[in-house]
């Protein structure tokens, strides 16, 4: 459904990634995995339209969208959970939620989504008149996932949804990853915790330095020695 | 007592002026992290447009003040989108200093199109007073104190019940993040000027009431001191600005009723100083979170 073809990105003058290639197929979740500064947010920011590519295409079910603007990508069904979750502070959990559906004029199927994602996540239907700012990290991630769900996305970007959580959050959100996608939302999940992204993903790719190094099924890579030596200590 | 008590009445009506222009610096600042310094201009336009149509099309109050709020909107919208918006990558003293420049421009034009002559504005309502014992208060300041609490109320209703209100509160958050939404922030950002412009060509009609006179050269020390209470308030936040407007038109007030009336404007820019120096985020600056 997402085919990442030859991407290359430019920072002004810095080449954040180069020549980057990989595939998203319906109803898998597929991991990128690299340490820091290794392109991983630079490429679901353009996917999601933040950034424009100096070069490369992206397509999504075989139409090039690397030009299009965000707007347009959230409409065609691509929700992008950003690294530090960004919530909007001084705005409601319930507010929060309400601007994942911002395009949406469904309001039947509005409803019936915010009660799936407080199905999810039963702590944000609790604190859903307070204030964002005031969640923990962990409830934050769950806000901003709940948030990019509320748009009915067919693929989610995840940038490092464990990033700062405490061991026990970490479990649940991946765990809810898992159900998301099973539910039939695609995942493309980028993290530096190769660990649990790699158990939980179909296929993974290993970024260093802004290029593509490995690929393989999550289970292949968790086992390859590059990978062990590189991310897992081992 | 009902001295002190009718100069309070004063400074609250000349206050909810001020508020009502300073909201518009606020909510731009809140949105863009810009000091709209042509925001006077745009409220002075206000006062002509409202002048002009009372004048030229001789109706009364309330159309004179919905055509003056629809131009000043549309100044506002396209001051953004010829001004600042080719400027929205550049450093933020790039756009201050254009800032500066619309506001010369729009002055400048006003004098060479009108001239720089004072004029009366024309006196739409016969000027009661009520005595209500301890004061007495005028129908005038009664116009502005409706027409003040109107436009607020409405605009605490758009920024907290409507789509676009709350789309403009995520920006003012988080634009990026608001942009994964699907919001339009070019979109969002067109609207706060609409709102701020609109509320300030309002001030613009209420002051001409309210002293009689209007010239090309007023939207400078009104626009001054809005801004003064929108940092006195706390810049980018909405009650701030309100709060802001209020106290400083008291003071303002006081100052002249009870000091020397020489220091009116004195006293307000050493507000500025101390507030700058002493809690530079303004009184609700730290309190409140609500940022637009």
């Amino acid at each position: 459904m997402l085919e990442v073809k030859d991407l290359t990105v430019h920072y002004g003058a810095i080449e954040a990634i180069h020549n980057i290639s990989f595939s998203v197929k319906e109803g898998e979740i597929v991991s990128l995995i690299g340490a820091n500064g290794a392109g991983k947010t630079t490429i679901l920011k353009t996917i999601s339209g933040l950034i424009q590519p100096t070069n490369g295409q992206v397509s999504y079910y075989n139409k090039a969208i690397e030009k299009e603007s965000a707007k347009q990508v959230v409409k065609e069904g691509i929700s992008h959970v950003p690294e530090g979750r960004h919530v909007f502070g001084g705005m409601t959990v319930f507010e929060n939620l309400e601007m994942g559906a911002f395009l949406r004029k469904d309001k039947e199927g509005v409803k019936s989504d915010l009660k799936r994602i407080y199905s999810y996540f039963p702590i944000l239907e609790e604190r859903k008149k307070q204030d964002a700012a005031t969640l923990s990290g962990g409830e934050q991630q769950m806000l901003a996932m709940g948030r990019a769900l509320m748009s009915r996305p067919k693929l989610l970007l995840l940038d490092e949804p464990s990033m700062g959580l405490a061991p026990i959050y970490i479990q649940s959100i991946f765990d809810i990853i898992k159900e998301i996608n099973k539910e039939g939302t695609t995942v493309l999940l980028i993290e530096q915790n190769a660990k649990v992204a790699l158990q939980i993903a179909d296929r993974g790719y290993v970024l260093e330095s802004g290029e593509v190094v490995q690929t393989g099924t999550g289970q292949e890579l968790l086992e390859s020695d590059a990978v062990q030596k590189a991310y897992l200590g081992g | 007592m009902s001295s002190f008590m009718q100069q309070v009445i004063n400074g609250l009506s000349l206050g909810s002026i001020y508020a009502l222009i300073a909201l518009g610096y606020t909510m731009v600042y809140g949105i863009i992290k810009l000091i709209n310094f042509a925001h006077g201009e745009i409220f002075m336009i206000g006062a002509f447009v409202g002048y002009a149509t009372i004048q030229f099309l001789n109706v009364g109050l309330v159309p004179a003040l919905i055509v003056a709020m629809a131009a000043s909107a549309l100044l506002g919208v396209i001051i953004e989108r010829v001004a600042y918006r080719p400027l929205r990558k550049s450093s933020r003293i790039t756009a201050l200093i254009t800032a500066i420049g619309v506001s010369y421009l729009i002055q400048n034009g006003m004098i060479q199109w009108v001239g720089p002559n004072v004029r009366p504005f024309p006196q739409v309502l016969s000027n009661v007073r009520y005595d209500l014992g301890l004061f007495s208060i005028s129908s005038i300041q009664l116009i502005i104190f409706g027409t003040a609490i109107v436009l607020m109320v409405a605009l605490q209703l758009i920024v907290h019940r409507t789509k676009m209100g709350k789309a403009m509160r995520a920006v003012s958050m988080d634009p990026e993040a608001a942009q994964l939404m699907g919001i339009n922030v070019n979109h969002v950002i067109s609207f706060t000027f609409m709102l701020g412009s609109a509320l300030a060509g309002a001030g613009g009609v209420l002051v001409g009431l309210f002293y009689n006179t209007i010239n090309p050269m007023m939207g400078f020390l009104p626009g001054l001191k809005a801004f003064i209470a929108a940092v006195l308030g706390g810049i980018g936040i909405i009650p701030g600005a309100m709060l802001g407007g209020v106290l400083i038109g008291l003071t303002e007030t006081m100052v002249v009723a009870y000091g020397d009336s020489l220091l009116r404007d004195a006293v307000v820019f050493v507000i500025l100083i101390l507030i700058l120096l002493v809690r530079p985020s303004g009184i609700l600056g730290k309190t409140t979170k609500e940022k637009v």
